[in-house]
């Protein structure tokens, strides 16, 4: 029994280095003085100085916030409205909807890329902050109608039907009961929505256009011409901004009413 | 209370026998596919009345009260509230409130917000709501606990919320379902005083469905029973109880004991009875039945009505002989199985603290009752 406990910490121990000994190296290296080396040449904050200064840096920081804002505020309406109108549908139409949700969340990622890429082309509509916008959009739906839709079926049906019989109209039982009861998930789909935009790179690639450089294409392309401290500086901090999303939005999600 | 503006909890000034129906159904149908849920039942509740539907689970009794708050609509039929046809009429223009059975309070709103919930939707200034419904809490006891969140609450406590929720809006009618299935025994006991002096206080007209035949006796002023979707009768509780026109309503009530047999010949202002198996002598029955004699009925008695002797009793009562099976002790009162036949047992009952003598086991039994209180059932 303390044997096996004991190998159990041991293989679990060498599982977590492996999933996140890279990225303590990184966090790790944003620190360090020395340029173009891994030799250890004290501490610094330069490098996260350094990325204020860089213009290209900082467009991209504005472009990715923005779409990223964007997109999460159209796939939450899109998909609130979903989750909200499967709802009401025969159970049998709810079960196709949820297959066909599913779907763009385990196709390979390329393929959903290349295919909005020719879809804009076809349509004739230039790549740029737009259809990177549209196609973030096309991918947060399903994650954020799924979140929605857990929590609505979680609801009392009763809940509802005691707002009607007070007297409530059908937007009042929204306003007052349904959407009070769903604001943890909302937000807890804002949060992973804004999180998924924000580090996407596949999709992105494939619908940006020239201007529309994100963090995550410049991270890519300036590695291109060697990895410098002031990637590692950037990475370090999309890293704990994606962090905290994640972490406020389980939180969301794991507390009752 | 009498000396605000606007008093919502007024008892009815009139009469009950004069004022037209609250509730009026006429004969509506549910129908859930091939199941018919609800089969053609009528009945009519009056202002200030509290009528409870009770019947099994499955009988349809919900069904009923999801048509008069509207959740669900009847195949056929029509149902009025104060002269209105509510056909048609979405649940929130409906002048009734319902108490479910989970209670369904809104889990984020305070217990004040739960009860103001109401007023709010029918745009109440914030002075009245704020008056109204610190007298609803009041008369469900309840004050200081405003600000509480439901969850914070005692089960007891979330069925006072339930209740005040629905009455502070004064509706025509106040429909509850199972008001008090989830509390345990003796809260359940307690708030079925409570719960009626309440009703009574603000003269509320009440439609309570329950499976619980205590509790619809205790409460109520009228019964309807109901069984596989229709209605089998409706009237006081000592009515049915008393004089169920049905052997289901009889055994739905409480305990009856049965014995089968078959009708004979007119005897004074009766009829003979004899039980099936032959070991006993023939029993008188009153009854106005015209039936054919050797028809097969059931006789039917409850346990307080039937008294126990040692000897055999000289009086003219139907009497059965019988054998103490069993003495089951239940503090108030003793019950007593008595064996009367091969393989059919009659229990009986006595107030403990009586000096009657105290049978035991095993022990001979003579049973009689007056002519009156046996019915009798065909099939």
């Amino acid at each position: 029994m303390r044997r096996g406990s004991t190998g159990l910490t041991l293989v679990s121990g060498l599982a977590m280095l492996f999933l996140y000994g890279p990225i303590l190296v990184l966090v790790l290296y944003s620190f360090n003085a020395a340029h173009l080396s891994m030799a250890w040449r004290g501490t610094t904050l330069k490098w996260y100085a350094a990325l204020w200064h860089d213009e290209a840096l900082l467009a991209a920081t504005v472009n990715s916030l923005l779409i990223a804002v964007i997109s999460t505020i159209g796939a939450t309406l899109l998909g609130g409205l979903m989750a909200l109108g499967m709802e009401r549908m025969p159970l049998r139409r709810q079960q196709l909807i949820e297959g066909g949700l599913v779907l763009p969340l385990v196709i390979p990622e390329v393929m959903m890329g290349v295919a909005l890429m020719l879809l804009f082309v076809m349509v004739k509509m230039p790549l740029g902050l737009t259809t990177v916008m549209l196609g973030h959009i096309v991918f947060n739906i399903p994650l954020v109608t799924i979140m929605i839709r857990a929590r609505l079926r979680k609801l009392d049906p009763a809940l509802r039907e005691a707002a009607a019989d007070l007297g409530a109209d059908s937007w009042q039982v929204f306003r007052h009961v349904t959407l009070p009861l769903l604001r943890p998930a909302i937000w807890g789909a804002v949060l992973v929505a804004f999180t998924v935009s924000l580090d996407d790179f596949l999709v992105t690639f494939f619908t940006a256009g020239p201007g529309a450089t994100t963090l995550p294409l410049k991270v890519y392309s300036m590695i291109k011409s060697g990895v410098t401290p002031e990637i590692n500086a950037l990475s370090a901090l999309l890293l704990v901004i994606s962090m905290a999303c994640v972490a406020v939005s389980l939180h969301l999600q794991r507390r009752e009413v | 209370m009498a000396t605000s503006s606007t008093p919502p909890f007024t008892a009815s000034e009139q009469s009950l026998s004069s004022t037209p129906p609250t509730i009026d159904v006429r004969g509506i149908v549910r129908r859930h596919g091939a199941v018919t849920a609800v089969d053609q039942v009528s009945f009519h509740v009056r202002r200030g009345e509290f009528f409870s539907i009770l019947g099994p689970s499955g009988a349809g009794k919900t069904s009923v009260l999801r048509m008069l708050a509207g959740f669900e609509d009847p195949d056929e039929g029509d149902l009025l509230i104060d002269g209105q046809s509510m056909l048609g009429v979405p649940p929130n223009r409906r002048p009734v409130n319902l108490v479910f059975q989970s209670y369904a309070l809104f889990p984020h709103l305070t217990v004040f917000e739960n009860v103001a919930f109401g007023l709010k939707m029918r745009r109440v200034s914030s002075a009245l709501i704020d008056e109204q419904v610190r007298r609803a809490l009041a008369m469900v006891k309840l004050i200081g606990k405003e600000a509480r969140m439901p969850a914070q609450l005692s089960g007891g406590e979330q069925q006072r919320v339930a209740l005040a929720r629905a009455l502070v809006n004064t509706p025509a009618v106040v429909l509850l379902d199972e008001p008090l299935a989830a509390l345990d025994q003796q809260l359940r006991q307690a708030m079925q005083v409570e719960l009626k002096s309440i009703q009574e206080q603000a003269g509320l007209t009440c439609v309570c469905v329950t499976h619980h035949q205590e509790e619809a006796m205790m409460m109520s002023d009228r019964i309807a029973v109901m069984h596989q979707g229709r209605m089998w009768q409706v009237g006081s509780p000592r009515e049915v109880y008393e004089r169920p026109c049905s052997l289901f309503v009889s055994r739905f009530l409480g305990v009856s004991n049965e014995v089968p047999g078959t009708i004979g010949a007119a005897i004074g202002e009766g009829r003979l009875f004899q039980p099936a198996d032959n070991e006993q002598a023939p029993l008188t029955v009153r009854t106005e039945s015209t039936e054919p004699a050797g028809r097969s009925a059931t006789l039917s008695l409850r346990p307080e009505h039937i008294r126990m002797a040692q000897e055999r009793p000289s009086t003219s009562d139907p009497v059965l002989s019988g054998e103490i099976e069993k003495v089951l002790f239940a503090g108030s009162d003793t019950k007593y199985l008595v064996r009367i036949g091969r393989d059919r047992f009659w229990e009986t009952r006595m107030t403990s603290g009586t000096s009657l003598p105290a049978f035991a086991a095993g022990d001979p039994v003579f049973l009689h009752w007056s002519l009156a209180d046996a019915r009798l059932f065909f099939e």
